[in-house]
């Protein structure tokens, strides 16, 4: 039977897409303005949603007694190979420390030196009990008065008209109900993207992977349709990680101070340097050269650490503490074997995301980004994610009260509005389809691990192998359109599927277009197997122009503190 | 690595169906017992394990990443979350961990 889905509209001065950590902050910078009316359009649940939501172990981006901004956009910039903005790092930095403070006037525990300062894990980290940080934020943000949140509600696209975005429409997960946002600023904050990649364990734990499964890339894909500008997204993430849970490695090798061994018992990280991503080809390439597995060499510990080591993972990974206890073998025993993850797209660990001037706007008008989302700024996790938050909260805010952004026309909002009612409406009635939106994503997921240099090609790939995969993702983008959904939650994860393709296609595009080989397995071109500085120290950018990916190459700003969009449309 | 949903001790409050960052799990009935759809859709984040009141949430890993049946629960004790193993042979272990303690690690 037909069915219809209800309207719902709301219009407001600014709509936060995703009420993950840089949607919470974005709502809390914004709650200080009263007069201001704020949306924040949630898929799920802000009390735990996105990747804050089994915990988080330390704050990963903090300036220590002694160190400055500067030095972090160096460091950042450096484990980067130079691919990075020095406006948005620097901006991000300077910021770091309000939002740890912040976090702990909300109520998070921060270990203290004996002088009250926070007590550092390294040069940048400081410890934490991360294990309810996101209801902690979620509950500040729900008792602002001027800010409402609407949870379940998928958003699907801006509404823009190729310059200017004036809102947003979306779907109810559980009810048949289309959501119609008009905004005279939006911020997107979805968070990046995962689930592009045939993962490490495609069976029943599919989902046992670092990313969020959730978090599914629509940020980018709504941007990428709305002709919003993207870098980047070529420098994948691939994480390290504790083989089968996929819990992180940092804390042991830093907790415990745990080195890498191969199955030879060498330690060989020295022999491929101390980056991000050195350290993950060190791995790849042992495997590659017959020396796997590798592991953690924890065997020795002492009891107490161990000890330790199970407390730390039930804060943030409890799926660790399990497999310890369960084998009956903790790391005092054995050591812990560690693989690298399919790749994932996140910019608050590498570059990918849109592309924004310092104040975080987007190349669209009335559009910003902040988190994972946002490109240029890598390496800067949640009190980066939250810093972005702050700056795009505080861009829009200039926005909304200086000029009067004019509300979409009505034939704007009508075309958006009609093409989302008549998609989900026709997956709904329909009554039988060949394929699944399963079928398709595990078609997807095949696709790019082996022609996009996913782990069963070592994350490497060639020329031949890219143009394959992007045949064969356009394929799959033409038989999503033709699925059945039995409910929202099927629509929604159509939706979901569709933005998964069109990110795969951009990155595919973003992949063949840096023709060299500058990260080791984040981008491991084998027909340019080096890395070439003359051509390559510079952005790939992309914006799609009339349904097709066009590359944009743009030059490195060394040294400046603020950049204006030259490329707004 | 997914959960398990005891369907005698549920109360069909629909907490964990309110956080899960998934969606995943879904009542019934308005009122009656939560269930999840897609068990391989879980990853494994453990919100709903403690937002159930009831200890009617249990968690396990998958066969396929070295699952052995064991299981683990987690009973929110106000200032520490009490994590509770039980193993296939029974045996029973627990871990308190505070809230107030910040990682070691
Ligand atoms: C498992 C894990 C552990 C980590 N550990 C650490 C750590 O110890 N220390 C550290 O500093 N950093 C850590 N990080 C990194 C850090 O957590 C992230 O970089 C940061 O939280 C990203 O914030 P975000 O707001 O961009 O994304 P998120 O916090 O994920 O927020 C995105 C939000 O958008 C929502 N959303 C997505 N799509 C839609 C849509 N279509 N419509 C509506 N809403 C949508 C999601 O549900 C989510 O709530 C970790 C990351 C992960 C995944
Ligand atoms: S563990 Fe997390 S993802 Fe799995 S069902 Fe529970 S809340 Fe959802
Ligand atoms: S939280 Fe526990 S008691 Fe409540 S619905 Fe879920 S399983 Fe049932």
């Amino acid at each position: 039977m037909a069915k219809s889905l209800r309207e719902i509209r709301f219009g407001c001065d600014v709509l936060i897409i995703g009420g993950g950590t840089a949607g919470c902050q974005a709502a809390l910078t914004l709650g200080e303005h009263p007069s201001v009316s704020v949306i924040v359009a949630e898929k799920a649940n802000i009390k735990r949603s996105g990747c804050l939501a089994a915990g988080v172990n330390a704050l990963n981006a903090y300036i220590v007694p002694g160190r400055t901004p500067e030095d972090y956009a160096e460091y950042a910039r450096n484990d980067a190979a130079g691919i990075a903005r020095d406006d948005l790092l620097l901006s991000a930095a300077r910021g770091f420390n309000r939002a740890a403070e912040r976090l702990e006037s909300l109520g998070l525990v921060i270990l203290k030196n004996r002088d009250g300062s926070y007590a550092a894990r390294g040069n940048r980290n400081i410890r934490i009990n991360g294990e309810n940080i996101k209801p902690i934020l979620a509950g500040a943000v729900s008792k602002l008065e001027n800010v409402r949140v609407l949870n379940r509600v998928n958003i699907v696209d801006c509404v823009a008209d190729g310059e200017n975005v004036f809102g947003a429409v979306g779907l109810g997960v559980d009810e048949e109900i289309l959501y119609v946002f008009e905004a005279r600023a939006v911020i997107c904050a979805t968070g990046g993207a995962s689930g592009l990649y045939r993962p490490n364990s495609p069976g029943f734990s599919r989902h046992r992977m670092w990313y969020p499964p959730f978090n599914t890339g629509a940020g980018y894909a709504m941007g990428i349709r709305a002709g919003a500008e993207m870098t980047t997204l070529e420098m994948r993430f691939i994480a390290l990680r504790c083989r089968d849970t996929i819990a992180p490695t940092g804390t042991i090798a830093q907790g415990v101070g745990a080195r890498q061994v191969n199955s030879l018992g060498e330690y060989y990280e020295e022999r491929y340097g101390l980056s991000t991503w050195e350290r993950l080809r060190g791995a790849v390439e042992e495997s590659r050269q017959g020396r796997g597995p590798c592991y953690l060499r924890t065997r020795g510990i002492t009891p107490d650490q161990e000890d330790q080591l199970y407390r730390a993972y039930l804060n943030m990974a409890p799926a660790q503490t399990l497999k310890w206890l369960e084998s009956g073998s903790g790391p005092h025993e054995s050591d812990v074997e560690i693989e690298g993850t399919e790749p994932y797209i996140v910019g608050g660990h590498t570059a990918s995301g849109y592309w924004t001037d310092t104040g975080r706007r987007a190349t669209l008008r009335g559009l910003y980004a902040a988190g994972d989302v946002s490109g240029g700024c890598p390496q800067k996790y949640v009190t980066g994610a939250m810093a972005e938050g702050e700056i795009a909260a505080l861009s829009a805010l200039r926005q909304v009260e200086g000029d009067l952004t004019p509300r979409a026309s009505r034939d704007v909002l009508g075309s958006f509005v009609e093409n989302l009612r008549f998609n989900v409406e026709s997956w709904l009635g329909r009554d039988r389809a060949i394929f699944t939106a399963d079928d398709i994503e595990e078609a997807m997921q095949t696709a790019m691990d082996r022609g996009a240099g996913g782990i069963s090609s070592g994350y490497r790939y060639n020329n031949a192998q890219l143009a394959q995969a992007g045949e064969r993702i356009e394929a799959l983008e033409s038989l999503a359109g033709d699925l059945r959904a039995a409910d929202m939650r099927e629509a929604v994860r159509i939706c979901e599927l569709k933005e998964r393709l069109l990110l795969c296609r951009s990155v595919i595009a973003h992949l063949g277009a840096r023709k060299e080989t500058r990260w080791g397995p984040f981008a491991d071109h084998a027909d340019y197997p080096k890395r070439d500085d003359e051509n390559y120290l510079k952005f790939v950018n992309s914006r799609m122009i009339n349904g097709k990916i066009e590359i944009i190459y743009r030059d490195i700003a060394r040294g400046r503190e603020v950049c204006e969009h030259s490329n707004r449309p | 690595m997914s959960i398990r949903i005891d369907p005698d001790a549920c109360t069909g409050c629909g907490l964990c169906a309110s956080v899960c960052p998934g969606s995943l799990i879904t009542l019934e009935a308005p009122g009656g017992r939560a269930c999840i759809r897609r068990p391989g859709d879980c990853w494994g984040c453990a919100s709903c394990l403690k937002e159930c009141r009831s200890g009617a949430i249990s968690y396990f890993l998958g066969a396929d990443i070295g699952g052995d049946g064991a299981i683990m629960s987690v009973r929110d004790e106000g200032r520490a979350l009490e994590w509770i193993f039980r193993r296939r042979d029974g045996t029973v272990l627990r871990i308190s961990v505070r809230r107030d303690e910040s990682n070691a690690y």
